[in-house]
C-alpha cells in the first residue's frame, strides 16, 4: 500500500469494510467509498445518507496521508477503527467518560469517540499504532508491560495514549499529578498503582519537552 | 443520529452567515463534548453544524491589558495552565482544572463551556420516551421532581425542572463579575455572564439567552487583587473528574482579617450558576473566621428547596462555602510572600 491512500486508488482494508458492511456497522459504512451510497441496509429512512450529506476529507493518521468520503455524523473513534482497521483506540464508554479511545490530535490527546471525524480533515492523528519506532516499543509501552500495568488490557492503549501526553504535558512530575491527571482514563481491572508506576518510570526516561 | 450538513467557515462573519443560511436546525459546533455527546443520545437534533473551530484568531488568551480577554476558542486546558490566570486568578485556572479530564479539556473551549447542558439523568437518558423531561419535551413533566433526585438542585428550582446547571467555568466567572462578547446577525454585543443563563419557571427548555445565529467570542474578566485571594473549592462523588455535589468560587478583598468584599458563587446546586448574594452580605465588614465563614454559608442556603435525596446537599454546599472562603483567605500569606 502506497503512503498516499485514497479511497478511489484502493485503501484496501477501509473499501472491504464499507463494501462489507451490513446495517449493525457504524452510520460511517453507509457511504461507498466513491462517494455514491452504497446498496442500502434495512434501517429507518429518516437515518438515510443523502450524497449532499458526505463529507471529503484529509487527515494524516500515524504519518500516513489519507483521503476518505465520510458521514458527518461518523466520531473519529469510528472512522479509525471501521475505516483504517486501526482497532487499537477502543470503544469503551462512547461518551468520553473513560478514556479507552485516547489518541493524539496534532500533538494533544483528545476523547475520539468524541471528535466529530469532519473535524481532523487537514490535521494530525496519532494512534497507539504511531508510537513505535518499527519493532522497538515506545518507552511508555515498555514501561506498561514492565510494571504489569494492565490486567485485561481493554484500556491499556487508551491508558498509554493519554500516559504519553501526561508526561509531554509536564504533568508527570509527582504521583499525585500523574493520578489527577490520568483521572480521565478508568481502569475497571483496577491497575492503577501499575500505571502510576509506569508512568513515574516512562518519565525519567522521555525527553522533556 | 440525525444526518445533518457540516461547514467549516474561516471567520465568525461567515460562521454567523452560514448560520442563517442553514435555517431552521442550525446549531454551531466548537469542541463538541456536550453537542455531539447528546445527539449520540438524540437529545440534541441539529440538521446543520456550523463547525466554528476553524476560525482564524479566536483561541488568543490575553493577560496583559486592563481586563482578562479569553477568546472564545481557547481551549480550556491552556486557560487553565496559563500562568498569570494560575499565579493571579486560581479561582478561574481552578475551575478550568477541576473540570472534566484532560482530554475532554484540550478539546472543549472556554466559550463553548458556558453553554454545557445539564447532567439531570431524566434529562440525558429519557429520549426514548420513557420518562418525561420539561427541558427537552417542552410540558411533557418532571420525572426528577418526587425520582431519583440526590443530584439535583437545591436553588433556583421550579415545579418544571430541578435540572443542575453543571458547569464549575462559569461559576468562577460569575463571582468575578466576566462579561462575555457576542457576534450575531445583528452585529457585536456584550452582556455581563450573569444575564447569559435563565431560570427555568415554567419554560426549562430555554436556558441561555443567546439570540438564534448569535455565538460567543470572547471573555472578558475585570482585573481585581481580589483574584489572587481566590479558590474553587468542589466537592465531588469520587477526588476527580466528576461534576461538583456542591462548590464553590471565592474572591476575598481584606483589610486585615476583616472582609471589605466577598465574593460568592455556587455551582451543583443551583439550576444555573448562582450568585450567593446573602451569603456575600453577611460577611461584609466581619472578621472572617470559621464561625462568620460557615454562617455566610447558610445564609447561601437559607432559601434552598431540597426533594427527597438531596437534602444533603444544604449542609454539604454550606460547608463548601465555609471552607473556600478560608482556603482563599490564606492565600493572603502566599501574596504577600511574592510581593
Amino acid at each position: 500500500m502506497s503512503d498516499e491512500c485514497s479511497d478511489s486508488t484502493g485503501c484496501v482494508i477501509s473499501r472491504r469494510i464499507v463494501l462489507e458492511g451490513g446495517a449493525a456497522l457504524a452510520a460511517a459504512s453507509l457511504v461507498r467509498t466513491d462517494g455514491a451510497r452504497a446498496d442500502a441496509p434495512a434501517g429507518p429512512p429518516v437515518l438515510a445518507v443523502t450524497p449532499a450529506h458526505v463529507l471529503n476529507i484529509r487527515t494524516t493518521i500515524n504519518g500516513r496521508r489519507v483521503t476518505v468520503d465520510i458521514d458527518p455524523r461518523t466520531s473519529l473513534l469510528d472512522l479509525l477503527r471501521e475505516r483504517f482497521a486501526l482497532t487499537g483506540a477502543k470503544k469503551g464508554c462512547d461518551h468520553g467518560q473513560c478514556g479507552a479511545c485516547t489518541v493524539h490530535l496534532e500533538g494533544r490527546r483528545v476523547a475520539s469517540c468524541l471528535t466529530l471525524a469532519a473535524k481532523v480533515d487537514g490535521r494530525q492523528v496519532t494512534t497507539i499504532e504511531g508510537v513505535s519506532e518499527g519493532d522497538a516499543l515506545h518507552a511508555m509501552q515498555q514501561a506498561f508491560i514492565d510494571h504489569d500495568a494492565l490486567q485485561c488490557g481493554y484500556c491499556t492503549p487508551g491508558q498509554i495514549m493519554a500516559a504519553i501526553a501526561c508526561v509531554a504535558e509536564g504533568n508527570a512530575t509527582s504521583r499525585e499529578n500523574i493520578r489527577e491527571y490520568m483521572s480521565g482514563n478508568i481502569c475497571r481491572c483496577g491497575a492503577y498503582v501499575g500505571i502510576v508506576a509506569a508512568i513515574e518510570a516512562a518519565a525519567a526516561k522521555m525527553e522533556k519537552p | 443520529m440525525q444526518p445533518f450538513s457540516y461547514v467549516r467557515p474561516a471567520t465568525a462573519a461567515e460562521a454567523v452567515s452560514s448560520f442563517l443560511k442553514a435555517g431552521e436546525g442550525a446549531r454551531f459546533i466548537a469542541g463538541g463534548t456536550t453537542l455531539y455527546d447528546l445527539m449520540k443520545l438524540n437529545i440534541e437534533r441539529p440538521r446543520h453544524l456550523i463547525d466554528i473551530t476553524a476560525i482564524d484568531g479566536l483561541d488568543h488568551i490575553d493577560t496583559a491589558g486592563e481586563m482578562l480577554r479569553f477568546e472564545a476558542l481557547a481551549p480550556m486546558s491552556a486557560v487553565s495552565s496559563n500562568r498569570v490566570v494560575a499565579r493571579d486568578y486560581p479561582v478561574l485556572a481552578e475551575a478550568l482544572s477541576k473540570a472534566a479530564s484532560q482530554q475532554l479539556r484540550n478539546m472543549a473551549t472556554v466559550g463553548g463551556n458556558l453553554l454545557q447542558r445539564t447532567r439531570c439523568l431524566y434529562f440525558r437518558n429519557g429520549a426514548d420516551g420513557v420518562y418525561p423531561c420539561n427541558k427537552r419535551e417542552p410540558g411533557s413533566g418532571c420525572a426528577a421532581i418526587g425520582g431519583l433526585d440526590r443530584g439535583q438542585a437545591v436553588l433556583g428550582t421550579s415545579a418544571a425542572c430541578t435540572a443542575v446547571s453543571p458547569g464549575d467555568w462559569p461559576v468562577a466567572l460569575l463571582a468575578l463579575d466576566a462579561a462575555i462578547e457576542i457576534l450575531g446577525p445583528s452585529g457585536a454585543r456584550s452582556i455581563p455572564v450573569a444575564d447569559l443563563y435563565r431560570q427555568p419557571g415554567d419554560t426549562p427548555h430555554l436556558e441561555f439567552s443567546l439570540l438564534p445565529g448569535e455565538m460567543i467570542t470572547a471573555i472578558v474578566v475585570p482585573k481585581t487583587p481580589a483574584g489572587r485571594l481566590s479558590t474553587y473549592h468542589k466537592i465531588r462523588d469520587r477526588e476527580s473528574f466528576a461534576f461538583a455535589l456542591a462548590s464553590a468560587a471565592v474572591a476575598l478583598e481584606m483589610n486585615g482579617d476583616r472582609v471589605e468584599r466577598a465574593r460568592i458563587a455556587l455551582g451543583g446546586v443551583a439550576t444555573r450558576p448562582w450568585r450567593a448574594s446573602e451569603a456575600e452580605r453577611s460577611l461584609a465588614g466581619q472578621r472572617l473566621t470559621r464561625e462568620s465563614a460557615l454562617a455566610a454559608g447558610h445564609a447561601a442556603f437559607q432559601h434552598a428547596r431540597p426533594g427527597r435525596h438531596n437534602q444533603f446537599k444544604v449542609e454539604l454546599g454550606a460547608r463548601a462555602v465555609a471552607d473556600a472562603l478560608l482556603i482563599a483567605f490564606e492565600r493572603e500569606a502566599g501574596g504577600r510572600g511574592r510581593s
